[in-house]
């Protein structure tokens, strides 16, 4: 949509004419029937404040009209907003987009029904100088846009739902990505490597001469080993299929299990947590354990997983050099990343000389 | 010895077979899932079954439940568990029912085709074969840490022991004389309070209360 009078501008004189006369006159219905409604019901209300006189069927109406017209007010006002809004898609192909119903924005319509009564005044100027019919009807789009549409804050919440939706939907579909890879690799790269493995060890076992042959099929068989090895780290580490399985505390004995320094590892998660989150909390104490592996120079580590509720509470401390810093490509940074992306939190505690402490609370409903 | 195989993979599958035949084992069956496995066993009273842990249906843990199923009906078959991974939860089921004849491995030692016929041998006759790697986690999940009652060596003799290797293949692994493994061992059955009896049950027992903490 743009403002600006050019070629493609919704705006013609013809168009505007049109679409301010039927401002007008819907203006006008709208601000006639709404006072009505609004007399009545000061009427009403008067009445009852002086102490009705008369028999119970009027005391009864009146009682009745100080409840319902209100009501009648902000269903008419929301109708005649509708309408509104019809008429600027017609006009201009103008989509102005509706508000929940709320006192505010019954406020901001009644306050456009009160401005549009003024559009009789243009229409009738326009009809005796058209051109101006383009500006005013520019103005009449602003003034909608502003009070017909939902306002700033109701945008805001209705942009958070829709990211924190969107957000949802990418860990998911992220999460079972890694599954899949996980599967394809298992079923397909592995079994390949392993078959070829497997047929090198026999025939290695087979050559007992010493031989260059012997040599050749002993190199690819450790070679072949040494892939399957690394695959095989590389695939746990992706998404284990334990962790599906028995839960995050079977699948962390395996990253412990693979550190080269003794980790204490104590889990109590009961009952389960959603499986995003079981997957990012084993992604976590994985890159932190790889972290303590590569840089702290530390004897020993804990890891601590526990379940409070709604929050799912991990700590991992080791007892090495400390001094951790979140660096811009780190693997601290990514931890950071990954918890932030449920709504986590994550502390990181490290003075010099140590020991180190990362705490993360990860959302679990 | 008569084995039965139970892998999902094609190309697995004729591998293990091969291998196996090659050493001496009798494959009289080689099936793709554990319902098959359960029905061939019933058919051919086998010495041995050979099951991968990821089967159809639901690819998770269906070699494990067979495995525990055919201990339960036939205590005298010896099972040997091989997986793509090794995960301690599989393991401790496993041994629940004891240790005896029970193998869990990780796939890739069949390309070490002399020590996985030896492994095979040793469950068949009643012995014990863990991988490494279960041994490892394992320790990780021990309440109290070994390394504070057994030393480094004894612990490493101790790792091997749990692979079930004979105290000549543990001085072999760990380049030093028999008799300083034999001392290692009489150490660690002093110190994880193990009576004296027969000393292939004693091997078995310092495993399984290593293991279990």
């Amino acid at each position: 949509m743009t403002n600006h009078p050019g070629p493609e501008s919704p705006f013609t004189t013809g168009r505007s004419v049109r679409h301010l006369v039927a401002g007008a006159a819907l203006g006008a219905l709208a601000g006639s029937l709404l006072t009505v409604m609004a007399v009545l019901w000061f009427a009403a209300i008067l009445s009852l404040l002086e102490g009705a006189t008369g028999d119970a069927l009027l005391v009864g109406t009146y009682v009745t009209a100080a409840f319902a017209l209100p009501a009648a007010i902000l269903w008419l006002a929301r109708e005649f907003a509708r309408v509104h809004r019809d008429r600027f898609r017609w006009s201009f192909s103008i989509d102005i987009p509706a508000p929940e119903l709320t006192w505010t924005s019954a406020g901001r319509y009644l306050t456009y029904h009160l401005i549009a009564l003024t559009l009789g005044v243009p229409a009738i100027v326009l009809v005796l100088v058209p051109p101006a019919a383009r500006r005013y009807a520019r103005a009449d789009t602003v003034v909608a846009q502003a009070l017909l549409a939902p306002g700033s804050y109701e945008r805001m919440v209705r942009r958070v739902e829709s990211l924190a939706h969107s957000r949802a939907e990418v860990i998911a579909a992220t999460d079972a990505e890694r599954r899949r890879i996980e599967r394809d690799l298992h079923d397909g790269i592995q079994q390949r490597l392993m078959a070829l493995a497997m047929n090198l060890g026999i025939a290695r076992e087979a050559l007992t001469e010493p031989s260059p042959a012997r040599d050749a099929i002993v190199a690819a068989h450790e070679e072949a080993l040494a892939s399957l090895t690394e695959l095989r780290q590389f695939v746990r580490g992706l998404h284990p299929a334990v962790l599906d399985d028995r839960g995050l505390d079977a699948a962390l004995s395996g990253i412990a299990a693979r550190v080269p320094i003794p980790v204490q590892v104590s889990v109590a998660v009961e009952p389960r947590c959603p499986a995003y989150v079981e997957a990012i909390a084993y992604f976590i104490v994985s890159e932190a354990l790889t972290n303590v592996v590569k840089h702290s120079s530390a004897e020993r580590a804990e890891v601590r997983v526990s379940r409070d509720r709604d929050r799912l509470r991990i700590t991992v401390i080791d007892d090495g050099c400390g001094g951790a810093v979140m660096t811009p490509d780190g693997g601290l940074t990514g931890l950071a990343r990954r918890t932030a992306s449920v709504d986590g939190t994550m502390s990181l505690h490290s003075p010099a000389g140590g020991p180190t402490t990362i705490d993360v609370e990860l959302p679990c409903a | 010895m008569r084995v039965i195989l139970a892998d999902d993979s094609v190309l697995i599958r004729p591998g293990i077979t091969k291998v196996l035949t090659d050493g001496g084992f009798d494959v009289v069956a080689a099936v793709g899932d554990a319902e098959q496995l359960l029905r061939a066993v019933e058919e051919h009273k086998p010495d041995c079954v050979v099951v991968d842990v990821r089967m159809p249906p639901t690819h998770t843990d269906e070699g494990i439940r067979a495995a525990l199923a055919i201990r339960h009906m036939h205590p005298g078959i010896a099972i040997m568990v091989l997986s793509q991974y090794v995960e301690e939860r599989y393991a401790t089921d496993l041994l629940s029912m004891g240790a005896e004849s029970v193998g869990y491995l990780l796939k890739d030692r069949i390309a070490h085709v002399g020590e996985f016929l030896e492994a095979m041998r040793r469950i068949v006759a009643g012995g014990t074969a863990l991988d490494p790697e279960v041994v490892s986690q394992l320790m990780v999940r021990r309440r109290e840490n070994p390394r504070e009652r057994l030393t480094p060596r004894e612990l490493e003799v101790l790792r091997l022991m749990a692979e079930a290797r004979s105290n000549n293949g543990i001085a072999e692994a760990l380049k030093v004389s028999g008799s300083a493994v034999e001392k290692y061992i009489s150490n660690i059955f002093v110190k994880l309070e193990l009576p004296a009896s027969d000393t292939e049950h004693r091997r078995v027992q310092a495993v399984l209360r290593y293991l279990e903490g």
